[in-house]
């Protein structure tokens, strides 16, 4: 270590400071410098002491807050893929063909976020900073396994330019960066996003992005289909009955299965039960707020429970209102997404009412626009446009407070 | 009616406010001082550093050379001009440093064996005025115990107070234990309280725990008050703003415990005898004791050869969290009961941010450390990262038990945006009641240094 140390410090360190020939890099190396080393500053002024906690540590919790639904999302691609084909995989199987398509997609994320990353860095001449680690890894977990690398490139620019940068970088974006990039691809390529396109297959089975007519016959199962379990109650054949890949009525374990993960969908939104244990670690070490996270479900819940009293025979409404909570994107959009700090709510009565905000929306999204069975997007980036107005409103009444304490009190003295 | 009953309003004026409050933060560090108190010798100069007082514009009344007494004036307030600053012990004016633009920096005083003290004329506290005593403190260098809040500065004479507030415990890291530092000094505590409740109505403000003292508990012609809970609750902006808070336009006064002593032994002695129980603590200390040293006190005579020299060490004048910089050539600061010594921040730390963390103290939970929540430790003076944006949210409030938006304050003062500032409750607040936010910070903001801007800012404004 102190080999290295000292290479870095004596031989590279020069090249890029003040006069050196690679001085223009700096900031590249300081980003890699800080990566390796958690860096000997010392305080200055102000306290002399600090918190062992920084932005590196706290983006890492995230990302190893991700690890279950990453891992899980890996086993279900190749799970559903298998499933689709109605041959029969062991886990290590699923699993392998699940990490040749999910670790092109998460190398492409970080390696176009990352490198456009350094360039602003670069030109604007200011420290790499770690949002985009977490970026990096949400963009692939929240796209279908089968999404063409190019469009992931072009996301992840998209979301690292249009999403952030522009706004002057980490700490300064209006929208959840991640979130841009999905639902860039969502209005770009919606072929690409939404229908048939949620399990694995082999390209040359797909003509534009349908599933051909002819790849059906040929390799799938009988009664294949490839939507998501809320594409399926969107749609208006909808019957009340859920089906998996195979064509297999589930309706009796749809919640297990959903909850546990075994249905098809992004890559990492489908388990429930991984998104909770990152959850648990978001909320233990204190990183993730748990007035987003638990208001977010809540709303979603009491949303569900209220379209369970009007349902009628409206059959999408009777879902039962538990349903909607493992159902789709809602839990990783709950846990990952909304609880970004930088684009979600920041006084804490703000971020109850942002979440339950989501939740709420995120459900009336769902059963009212068939043509978006998946809200928790839209909800999400709405209510992080909307959480600087929900924050105005909770710290004008803490002013307000303030105003009506000093009337009392020239009132009071005269 | 029984003989020993007591009226309404005499309990009423003792029994005051019971607070509670759950934010905030104790800040677990090795090297608390033990309790044994002794003065140190080779105290051979004094320095008086006029920038200790924040935004006083001096002016210089010695020259080198000149012979004082404890007790004379060195330098007056060019703004209050009746504001004097009164030299601690007899001797010769050795040295006056300037700085730029002729500032008066600090008067170095070669001190006498035995102290030689001014006379001084007292006024009977029973007949007394506000404005003789007023004028008595500001004659004889006291008034520079008193400041005020808003703007955590030396108070004006001229405007009254809606109160005087003194913080009967320290809950700083390794703050000096006020009930041991006035044993002894009951008394004298006691006359200052009865000087001060002169100008102003007293509220003292104990620790439900830490406070044993009955030099607080029973303290006469104040009102005390009680709260529970970790740093800042010793903090006296935090005590004020759940007693009584400050509205645009108030002023509260605040004085630290052992001043009002030195307050209380003009009264009692007729001198300004300026001593006061210091602690010694840090981990790098070798002996942690408590020190009764003048104010100005070089701190060689508490550190020389009583530090460990093996790697570099800062020391503090004050605590970790608001104390200043010095070194071994430095001078315990005016307002200071504590001088602190921690090893500076070591080598860097390979991975460090993935590490476990076992050994490392934070607040949050995303090391280890968290397992061991009574465990000790050595901190030193790394910044554990680099500066950042703001991007964590909710992390200020933890540790700051008021009423008020933290983040969106600062962003207010850094926008200059006046206004929001007075709306969002700077008047309530100084630089210390914003040291946890800045200890705690991810994103390394020197949150302190904006609040003093703010406030500077402001008190510009409002002249």
């Amino acid at each position: 270590m102190k080999a290295l140390r000292n290479f870095m410090e004596k031989k590279l360190e020069p090249n890029f400071k003040e006069g050196g020939k690679l001085h223009k890099f700096w900031p590249l190396y300081d980003g890699f410098a800080t990566f390796l080393f958690v860096p000997g500053h010392v305080t200055h002024k102000g306290v002399h002491v600090r918190d062992s906690i920084d932005l590196k540590r706290t983006m890492s919790m995230v990302i190893i807050a991700m690890i279950p639904a990453l891992i899980f999302g890996i086993y279900n691609t190749g799970y559903q893929h298998f499933l689709a084909l109605g041959e029969q995989a062991g886990f290590g199987q699923a699993f392998c063909y699940g990490l040749l398509k999910v670790l092109p997609i998460i190398v492409v994320s970080y390696a176009v976020g990352l490198g456009i990353e350094f360039l602003f860095c670069i030109i604007k001449k200011h420290a790499i900073s770690e949002g985009y680690l977490v970026s990096g890894m949400l963009i692939p977990l929240i796209l279908p396994a089968d999404i063409p690398l190019w469009m992931v490139a072009l996301a992840a620019a998209f979301a690292v330019v249009i999403g952030k940068e522009i706004f002057g970088g980490t700490g300064m974006n209006i929208l959840n960066v991640a979130l841009v990039a999905r639902a860039f691809l969502f209005f770009a390529y919606p072929t690409y996003m939404s229908g048939d396109v949620w399990v694995s297959m082999k390209g040359e089975h797909r003509k534009g992005y349908e599933i051909t007519e002819a790849a059906k016959a040929d390799v799938l199962v009988d009664g294949y289909t490839g939507s998501t379990l809320l594409g399926q109650t969107a749609n208006a054949e909808f019957n009340g009955t859920f089906k998996n890949v195979a064509g297999e009525d589930i309706t009796n374990s749809v919640f297990s299965d959903a909850f546990f993960g075994f249905i098809p969908g992004s890559i990492g939104e489908t388990s429930t039960l991984a998104i909770l244990i990152g959850a648990f670690i978001l909320i233990v070490t204190g990183v993730g707020s748990w007035r987003i996270i638990i208001s977010t479900f809540t709303g979603a819940y009491l949303m569900g429970l209220l379209f369970n009293l009007v349902a009628g025979d409206n059959l999408y409404m009777a879902v039962p209102a538990h349903y909607h909570l493992v159902l789709g994107g809602l839990a990783f959009g709950a846990v990952f997404m909304a609880t970004d700090p930088v684009s979600a709510a920041q006084t804490n009565i703000g971020k109850v009412i942002y979440g339950l905000g989501i939740g709420v929306l995120a459900v009336l999204i769902r059963v009212i626009n068939p043509a978006y069975p998946e809200g928790v997007m839209l909800a999400i980036l709405f209510f992080n446009v909307m959480a600087p107005v929900i924050d105005y409103f909770v710290v004008q009444s803490n002013i307000n407070k303030r105003v009506k304490r000093l009337k009392l009190a020239t009132n009071g003295t005269k | 009616m029984p003989q020993n009953y007591l009226p309404v309003e005499r309990i009423a004026m003792h029994m005051g406010k019971s607070i509670k409050i759950n934010k905030g933060l104790d800040i677990r560090m090795v090297g608390e001082a033990e309790k044994v108190t002794v003065s140190p010798d080779g105290v051979d100069t004094i320095v008086i550093k006029p920038t200790d007082f924040h935004f006083l514009v001096p002016k210089c009344l010695v020259n080198p050379g000149d012979e004082v007494k404890a007790g004379t004036p060195l330098f007056y307030s060019k703004k209050h001009p009746e504001v004097k600053f009164c030299s601690p012990v007899s001797g010769e004016v050795v040295e006056v440093v300037r700085g730029e633009k002729r500032r008066l920096m600090s008067i170095k005083i070669l001190a006498d064996k035995e102290t030689r003290y001014l006379d001084v004329q007292v006024p009977s506290l029973e007949t007394a005025s506000k404005e003789e005593i007023i004028s008595t403190l500001c004659e004889n260098g006291l008034w520079a115990y008193i400041k005020q809040r808003p703007f955590d500065v030396i108070a004006n004479p001229r405007v009254a107070p809606k109160g005087i507030f003194i913080s009967a415990f320290d809950s700083n890291p390794l703050a000096p234990d006020l009930d041991f530092a006035l044993q002894g000094y009951g008394p004298e505590f006691q006359k200052g309280i009865d000087v001060l409740a002169k100008l102003a109505p007293v509220h003292i403000t104990a620790h439900t725990e830490k406070t044993k003292s009955d030099v607080f508990l029973k303290a006469a012609n104040a009102q005390i008050h009680t709260i529970n809970g970790p740093h800042p609750s010793g903090n006296v902006g935090v005590q004020i703003h759940h007693i009584d808070p400050i509205n645009k336009g108030e002023v509260a006064w605040t004085v630290n415990a052992q001043d009002v002593a030195i307050i209380g032994r003009l009264f009692t002695e007729k001198k300004y005898n300026a001593i006061r129980v210091v602690a010694i603590t840090g981990s790098e200390v070798n002996r942690r004791r408590y020190a009764k040293v003048i104010t100005g006190t070089p701190l060689k005579a508490l550190l020389q050869d009583n530090i460990n020299t093996t790697h570099p060490v800062r020391i503090i004048s004050g605590n970790v969290l608001t104390g200043t910089k010095e070194s071994m050539d430095g001078y315990l600061g005016f307002y200071d009961n504590q001088v602190t010594v921690i090893p500076e921040g070591y080598e860097p730390q390979f991975f460090g941010w993935i590490l476990p963390g076992f050994g490392k103290f934070s607040m949050s939970k995303t090391f280890f450390s968290w397992l061991t929540p009574s465990k000790k430790y050595t901190l030193n003076t790394s910044l554990n990262g680099e500066e950042r944006a703001f991007v964590v949210t909710g992390e200020y409030e933890k540790v700051f038990p008021m009423n008020i938006y933290p983040v969106y304050l600062l962003k207010a003062i850094l926008a200059n945006d006046i206004e929001k500032m007075e709306e969002l409750g700077i008047y309530e607040v100084a630089p210390e009641d914003f040291a946890l936010c800045e200890f705690v910070c991810t994103s390394k903001i020197e949150t302190q240094a904006i609040v003093r801007q703010g406030l500077d800012t402001l008190m510009i404004e409002t002249e």
